[in-house]
Protein backbone atom coordinates (compact mmCIF):
# COMPACT_ATOMS: atom_id res chain seq x y z
CA UNK A 1 0.00 0.00 0.00
CA UNK A 2 1.22 3.55 -0.62
CA UNK A 3 1.72 5.46 2.62
CA UNK A 4 0.42 8.43 0.58
CA UNK A 5 -2.76 6.30 0.20
CA UNK A 6 -3.07 4.88 3.87
CA UNK A 7 -2.72 8.97 4.89
CA UNK A 8 -5.28 10.48 2.87
CA UNK A 9 -7.67 7.15 3.97
CA UNK A 10 -7.23 8.08 7.07
CA UNK A 11 -7.51 11.71 6.94
CA UNK A 12 -10.97 11.30 4.80
CA UNK A 13 -12.52 8.59 7.46
CA UNK A 14 -11.13 11.17 10.84
CA UNK A 15 -13.05 14.05 8.73
CA UNK A 16 -16.41 11.80 8.54
CA UNK A 17 -16.05 11.54 4.81
CA UNK A 18 -16.97 8.47 2.28
CA UNK A 19 -13.81 6.58 0.73
CA UNK A 20 -12.91 3.63 -1.34
CA UNK A 21 -9.37 2.67 -1.35
CA UNK A 22 -8.82 0.65 -4.30
CA UNK A 23 -6.31 -1.89 -5.03
CA UNK A 24 -5.07 -3.08 -8.46
CA UNK A 25 -4.90 -6.64 -7.32
CA UNK A 26 -2.52 -7.92 -10.44
CA UNK A 27 0.15 -5.08 -9.75
CA UNK A 28 -0.68 -3.72 -6.04
CA UNK A 29 -1.06 -0.43 -6.98
CA UNK A 30 -4.02 1.67 -5.20
CA UNK A 31 -5.50 4.54 -4.52
CA UNK A 32 -7.74 6.35 -2.87
CA UNK A 33 -10.83 7.57 -4.08
CA UNK A 34 -13.31 10.13 -2.44
CA UNK A 35 -17.08 10.16 -2.30
CA UNK A 36 -18.01 12.25 -5.25
CA UNK A 37 -14.63 11.85 -7.06
CA UNK A 38 -14.92 11.52 -10.68
CA UNK A 39 -14.31 7.38 -11.72
CA UNK A 40 -14.77 6.90 -15.49
CA UNK A 41 -16.40 3.83 -17.15
CA UNK A 42 -17.39 0.09 -15.55
CA UNK A 43 -14.90 0.65 -12.55
CA UNK A 44 -17.04 3.92 -12.13
CA UNK A 45 -19.88 2.10 -11.93
CA UNK A 46 -18.63 -0.45 -9.32
CA UNK A 47 -17.35 2.37 -6.92
CA UNK A 48 -20.90 3.86 -7.35
CA UNK A 49 -22.24 1.24 -6.32
CA UNK A 50 -19.57 0.30 -3.78
CA UNK A 51 -20.57 3.61 -1.99
CA UNK A 52 -24.66 3.49 -2.06
CA UNK A 53 -24.19 -0.56 -0.49
CA UNK A 54 -21.24 -0.15 1.63
CA UNK A 55 -20.15 -3.54 0.83
CA UNK A 56 -16.39 -3.98 -0.32
CA UNK A 57 -15.28 -6.45 -2.72
CA UNK A 58 -13.54 -7.91 -5.78
CA UNK A 59 -14.62 -6.08 -8.96
CA UNK A 60 -13.41 -7.15 -12.84
CA UNK A 61 -12.70 -4.25 -15.18
CA UNK A 62 -11.06 -3.27 -18.27
CA UNK A 63 -9.58 -6.60 -17.95
CA UNK A 64 -8.01 -5.96 -14.74
CA UNK A 65 -8.85 -7.25 -11.02
CA UNK A 66 -9.41 -4.64 -8.45
CA UNK A 67 -10.61 -4.73 -4.87
CA UNK A 68 -12.70 -2.18 -3.46
CA UNK A 69 -12.60 -1.50 0.19
CA UNK A 70 -15.60 0.81 1.65
CA UNK A 71 -14.75 2.85 4.23
CA UNK A 72 -17.91 4.83 5.33
CA UNK A 73 -18.84 7.34 8.34
CA UNK A 74 -21.08 5.66 11.07
CA UNK A 75 -24.05 6.93 10.21
CA UNK A 76 -25.30 9.61 12.98
CA UNK A 77 -29.52 9.92 13.76
CA UNK A 78 -29.72 13.19 15.07
CA UNK A 79 -33.49 13.56 17.21
CA UNK A 80 -34.74 17.09 17.62
CA UNK A 81 -36.88 16.31 20.86
CA UNK A 82 -36.61 15.19 23.75
CA UNK A 83 -39.74 13.42 23.42
CA UNK A 84 -41.84 10.53 24.07
CA UNK A 85 -41.26 8.74 20.44
CA UNK A 86 -37.73 9.44 20.83
CA UNK A 87 -37.21 7.36 23.97
CA UNK A 88 -38.09 5.04 22.32
CA UNK A 89 -36.30 5.34 19.25
CA UNK A 90 -33.44 6.14 20.37
CA UNK A 91 -32.34 2.42 21.73
CA UNK A 92 -33.84 0.56 18.39
CA UNK A 93 -31.42 3.26 16.43
CA UNK A 94 -28.48 2.37 18.22
CA UNK A 95 -29.38 -1.60 17.79
CA UNK A 96 -29.02 -0.98 13.96
CA UNK A 97 -25.68 0.56 14.93
CA UNK A 98 -26.54 4.41 14.21
CA UNK A 99 -24.79 7.06 16.67
CA UNK A 100 -27.43 8.71 18.48
CA UNK A 101 -27.60 12.60 19.53
CA UNK A 102 -30.42 13.91 20.81
CA UNK A 103 -30.86 17.99 21.33
CA UNK A 104 -33.40 19.68 22.80
CA UNK A 105 -33.22 23.26 25.07
CA UNK A 106 -36.16 22.15 27.12
CA UNK A 107 -34.44 20.80 30.25
CA UNK A 108 -37.53 19.35 31.31
CA UNK A 109 -37.68 17.29 28.48
CA UNK A 110 -34.12 16.65 27.85
CA UNK A 111 -32.97 15.08 31.29
CA UNK A 112 -31.03 12.27 31.53
CA UNK A 113 -33.34 10.17 33.87
CA UNK A 114 -35.29 10.17 30.73
CA UNK A 115 -32.53 9.39 28.35
CA UNK A 116 -30.11 7.33 30.07
CA UNK A 117 -26.53 6.06 27.61
CA UNK A 118 -27.90 8.30 25.13
CA UNK A 119 -25.46 11.69 23.99
CA UNK A 120 -28.35 14.19 24.64
CA UNK A 121 -27.61 18.04 24.50
CA UNK A 122 -30.20 20.19 26.86
CA UNK A 123 -29.62 23.41 24.25
CA UNK A 124 -30.97 24.96 21.04
CA UNK A 125 -29.93 23.09 17.70
CA UNK A 126 -28.11 26.02 16.45
CA UNK A 127 -26.08 25.79 19.39
CA UNK A 128 -25.53 21.96 19.88
CA UNK A 129 -25.25 21.48 15.84
CA UNK A 130 -23.02 24.09 15.64
CA UNK A 131 -20.21 22.61 17.77
CA UNK A 132 -21.18 18.69 16.02
CA UNK A 133 -21.85 19.75 12.63
CA UNK A 134 -24.51 17.52 10.54
CA UNK A 135 -22.99 15.92 7.22
CA UNK A 136 -24.18 13.78 5.02
CA UNK A 137 -24.16 10.79 7.14
CA UNK A 138 -26.43 11.92 9.19
CA UNK A 139 -29.99 11.24 9.77
CA UNK A 140 -32.45 14.05 11.22
CA UNK A 141 -35.64 14.18 12.77
CA UNK A 142 -37.15 16.65 13.64
CA UNK A 143 -40.30 15.68 16.67
CA UNK A 144 -40.79 18.70 18.80
CA UNK A 145 -43.54 19.85 16.79
CA UNK A 146 -42.48 22.98 17.62
CA UNK A 147 -41.61 25.79 14.49
CA UNK A 148 -38.65 27.63 16.50
CA UNK A 149 -37.07 24.41 17.42
CA UNK A 150 -37.54 21.95 15.31
CA UNK A 151 -36.98 24.65 11.82
CA UNK A 152 -33.70 25.87 12.49
CA UNK A 153 -32.81 22.22 13.23
CA UNK A 154 -34.10 21.31 9.36
CA UNK A 155 -32.42 24.18 7.93
CA UNK A 156 -29.10 22.75 8.77
CA UNK A 157 -29.59 19.10 7.83
CA UNK A 158 -30.47 20.74 4.14
CA UNK A 159 -27.31 22.47 4.21
CA UNK A 160 -25.59 19.88 5.02
CA UNK A 161 -27.03 17.42 2.70
CA UNK A 162 -27.89 15.24 5.23
CA UNK A 163 -28.94 11.66 3.93
CA UNK A 164 -32.20 12.04 5.42
CA UNK A 165 -34.87 14.68 6.68
CA UNK A 166 -38.06 13.60 8.36
CA UNK A 167 -40.14 16.17 10.40
CA UNK A 168 -43.56 15.10 12.63
CA UNK A 169 -46.46 16.25 11.85
CA UNK A 170 -50.00 15.65 9.99
CA UNK A 171 -50.20 17.11 6.56
CA UNK A 172 -51.57 20.18 7.65
CA UNK A 173 -48.91 20.97 10.18
CA UNK A 174 -46.22 20.56 7.46
CA UNK A 175 -48.36 22.70 5.22
CA UNK A 176 -47.63 25.64 7.33
CA UNK A 177 -44.15 24.12 7.71
CA UNK A 178 -43.49 24.55 3.80
CA UNK A 179 -45.16 28.15 4.29
CA UNK A 180 -42.15 29.11 6.70
CA UNK A 181 -39.45 27.91 5.30
CA UNK A 182 -40.57 29.30 1.84
CA UNK A 183 -41.11 32.53 3.40
CA UNK A 184 -37.56 32.13 4.88
CA UNK A 185 -35.87 31.35 1.08
CA UNK A 186 -35.47 27.74 1.52
CA UNK A 187 -35.91 26.87 -2.51
CA UNK A 188 -38.69 24.23 -3.35
CA UNK A 189 -36.49 21.29 -4.49
CA UNK A 190 -34.84 21.58 -1.09
CA UNK A 191 -38.05 21.27 0.73
CA UNK A 192 -39.19 17.97 -1.14
CA UNK A 193 -36.35 16.50 0.44
CA UNK A 194 -38.13 16.56 3.82
CA UNK A 195 -40.28 13.54 4.37
CA UNK A 196 -43.40 14.89 6.27
CA UNK A 197 -45.73 13.10 7.59
CA UNK A 198 -42.47 11.49 9.26
CA UNK A 199 -41.87 7.27 8.88
CA UNK A 200 -42.90 4.80 6.34
CA UNK A 201 -46.93 4.36 5.80
CA UNK A 202 -47.25 1.45 7.94
CA UNK A 203 -50.39 2.25 9.77
CA UNK A 204 -48.49 2.93 13.30
CA UNK A 205 -50.11 4.01 16.45
CA UNK A 206 -48.24 4.13 19.39
CA UNK A 207 -44.75 5.96 20.12
CA UNK A 208 -42.61 2.79 19.50
CA UNK A 209 -44.66 1.53 16.56
CA UNK A 210 -44.29 5.52 15.16
CA UNK A 211 -40.45 4.79 15.65
CA UNK A 212 -40.26 1.68 13.77
CA UNK A 213 -41.68 3.53 10.78
CA UNK A 214 -39.17 6.27 11.05
CA UNK A 215 -36.51 3.71 11.45
CA UNK A 216 -37.60 1.77 8.00
CA UNK A 217 -37.80 4.99 6.29
CA UNK A 218 -33.98 5.88 7.59
CA UNK A 219 -32.59 2.40 6.46
CA UNK A 220 -34.48 2.75 2.99
CA UNK A 221 -32.89 6.73 2.64
CA UNK A 222 -29.27 5.03 3.36
CA UNK A 223 -29.66 2.57 1.18
CA UNK A 224 -30.83 3.92 -1.66
CA UNK A 225 -28.83 6.90 -1.41
CA UNK A 226 -27.20 8.10 -4.37
CA UNK A 227 -23.41 8.74 -4.76
CA UNK A 228 -23.89 12.77 -4.85
CA UNK A 229 -24.54 14.06 -1.25
CA UNK A 230 -28.57 15.66 -1.44
CA UNK A 231 -27.26 18.87 -0.84
CA UNK A 232 -30.39 21.62 -0.23
CA UNK A 233 -30.11 24.54 -0.90
CA UNK A 234 -31.24 26.25 1.55
CA UNK A 235 -29.37 30.00 2.43
CA UNK B 1 -19.47 8.68 20.21
CA UNK B 2 -15.85 8.68 18.32
CA UNK B 3 -16.23 8.09 14.50
CA UNK B 4 -12.83 6.10 14.93
CA UNK B 5 -11.88 3.66 17.51
CA UNK B 6 -8.55 3.49 19.03
CA UNK B 7 -7.46 0.36 18.34
CA UNK B 8 -7.89 0.95 14.78
CA UNK B 9 -5.62 -0.93 12.25
CA UNK B 10 -4.83 1.62 9.64
CA UNK B 11 -4.53 4.22 12.30
CA UNK B 12 -2.12 1.94 14.03
CA UNK B 13 0.05 1.21 10.41
CA UNK B 14 0.01 4.91 9.86
CA UNK B 15 1.50 5.65 13.39
CA UNK B 16 3.72 2.45 13.00
CA UNK B 17 4.84 4.02 9.91
CA UNK B 18 5.72 7.24 11.38
CA UNK B 19 7.92 5.97 14.04
CA UNK B 20 9.73 4.29 11.18
CA UNK B 21 7.97 0.31 11.26
CA UNK B 22 8.67 -1.63 8.25
CA UNK B 23 4.83 -2.65 8.06
CA UNK B 24 2.73 -4.94 6.90
CA UNK B 25 -0.90 -5.06 5.81
CA UNK B 26 -3.53 -8.03 5.08
CA UNK B 27 -6.61 -7.43 3.95
CA UNK B 28 -9.66 -9.82 4.19
CA UNK B 29 -10.82 -9.62 0.39
CA UNK B 30 -13.59 -12.54 -0.20
CA UNK B 31 -15.12 -14.67 1.87
CA UNK B 32 -17.45 -17.97 1.11
CA UNK B 33 -19.68 -19.35 3.87
CA UNK B 34 -19.16 -18.73 7.36
CA UNK B 35 -16.43 -16.60 7.45
CA UNK B 36 -15.45 -14.32 10.72
CA UNK B 37 -14.19 -11.78 9.62
CA UNK B 38 -16.08 -9.44 6.83
CA UNK B 39 -14.48 -8.52 3.51
CA UNK B 40 -12.20 -5.37 4.08
CA UNK B 41 -11.33 -6.39 7.55
CA UNK B 42 -7.36 -5.57 7.84
CA UNK B 43 -4.49 -7.05 10.46
CA UNK B 44 -1.26 -5.01 10.54
CA UNK B 45 1.91 -6.24 11.31
CA UNK B 46 5.24 -5.33 11.97
CA UNK B 47 8.79 -6.38 10.93
CA UNK B 48 9.00 -7.84 14.64
CA UNK B 49 5.94 -9.58 14.42
CA UNK B 50 3.09 -7.41 16.58
CA UNK B 51 0.08 -7.30 14.74
CA UNK B 52 -3.32 -5.40 15.39
CA UNK B 53 -6.87 -6.20 13.97
CA UNK B 54 -7.59 -9.35 12.50
CA UNK B 55 -8.74 -11.33 9.51
CA UNK B 56 -10.29 -14.39 10.79
CA UNK B 57 -10.74 -14.12 14.93
CA UNK B 58 -8.05 -16.07 15.70
CA UNK B 59 -7.83 -19.07 13.40
CA UNK B 60 -5.12 -17.84 10.46
CA UNK B 61 -3.21 -14.70 12.48
CA UNK B 62 -0.50 -17.50 12.79
CA UNK B 63 -0.20 -18.27 9.17
CA UNK B 64 -0.63 -14.30 8.08
CA UNK B 65 1.48 -12.86 9.98
CA UNK B 66 4.77 -15.92 9.28
CA UNK B 67 3.97 -14.73 5.72
CA UNK B 68 4.29 -11.22 6.36
CA UNK B 69 7.72 -11.63 7.21
CA UNK B 70 8.18 -12.83 3.79
CA UNK B 71 6.25 -9.71 2.31
CA UNK B 72 8.27 -7.26 4.06
CA UNK B 73 11.58 -8.59 3.11
CA UNK B 74 10.99 -9.07 -0.48
CA UNK B 75 8.48 -6.70 -0.77
CA UNK B 76 6.29 -8.52 -2.92
CA UNK B 77 2.43 -8.87 -2.41
CA UNK B 78 0.66 -12.02 -1.68
CA UNK B 79 -2.63 -13.81 -2.10
CA UNK B 80 -3.37 -16.25 0.71
CA UNK B 81 -6.13 -18.92 0.58
CA UNK B 82 -7.49 -20.40 3.94
CA UNK B 83 -10.48 -22.98 3.94
CA UNK B 84 -11.18 -25.51 6.81
CA UNK B 85 -8.62 -27.62 8.51
CA UNK B 86 -7.79 -30.98 7.42
CA UNK B 87 -4.53 -32.70 7.49
CA UNK B 88 -4.30 -32.86 3.38
CA UNK B 89 -5.11 -29.25 2.10
CA UNK B 90 -4.63 -27.36 5.08
CA UNK B 91 -1.97 -26.69 7.86
CA UNK B 92 -4.20 -24.41 9.24
CA UNK B 93 -7.52 -23.06 9.04
CA UNK B 94 -10.71 -21.71 9.90
CA UNK B 95 -13.25 -24.26 12.29
CA UNK B 96 -16.39 -22.34 11.50
CA UNK B 97 -16.47 -24.04 7.54
CA UNK B 98 -15.47 -21.19 5.56
CA UNK B 99 -12.91 -20.25 2.80
CA UNK B 100 -10.72 -16.82 3.36
CA UNK B 101 -9.03 -15.18 0.94
CA UNK B 102 -6.34 -12.29 2.28
CA UNK B 103 -4.06 -9.67 0.29
CA UNK B 104 -1.30 -9.20 2.35
CA UNK B 105 0.89 -6.53 0.71
CA UNK B 106 4.37 -4.30 2.16
CA UNK B 107 3.11 -0.50 3.46
CA UNK B 108 5.47 1.56 1.32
Amino acid sequence: MDPYSLKKLNALRKERRAAILLTDLGDGRDRVIAEGDAVAGALGEAVAKAFRSGKSGTVEADGRSFFLNVHLPPPRLVMIGAVHISQVLAPMARLVGFDVHIVDPRTAFASPERFPEVRLDAEWPEDALARTPLDPYCALAALTHDPKIDDPAIRRALDAGCFYIGALGSRKTHAKRIERLTAAGVPQPALDLIRAPIGLPIGAASPAEIAVAILAEIIDALRSRGIEPRKGEAA
Amino acid sequence: MTPIQTRDPLQIAESWMREGRDVAIATVVETWGSAPRPVGSHLVIDADGHFEGSVSGGCVEGAVVAEAADVLEDGKPRMLEFGVADETAWEVGLSCGGRIKVYVERLG
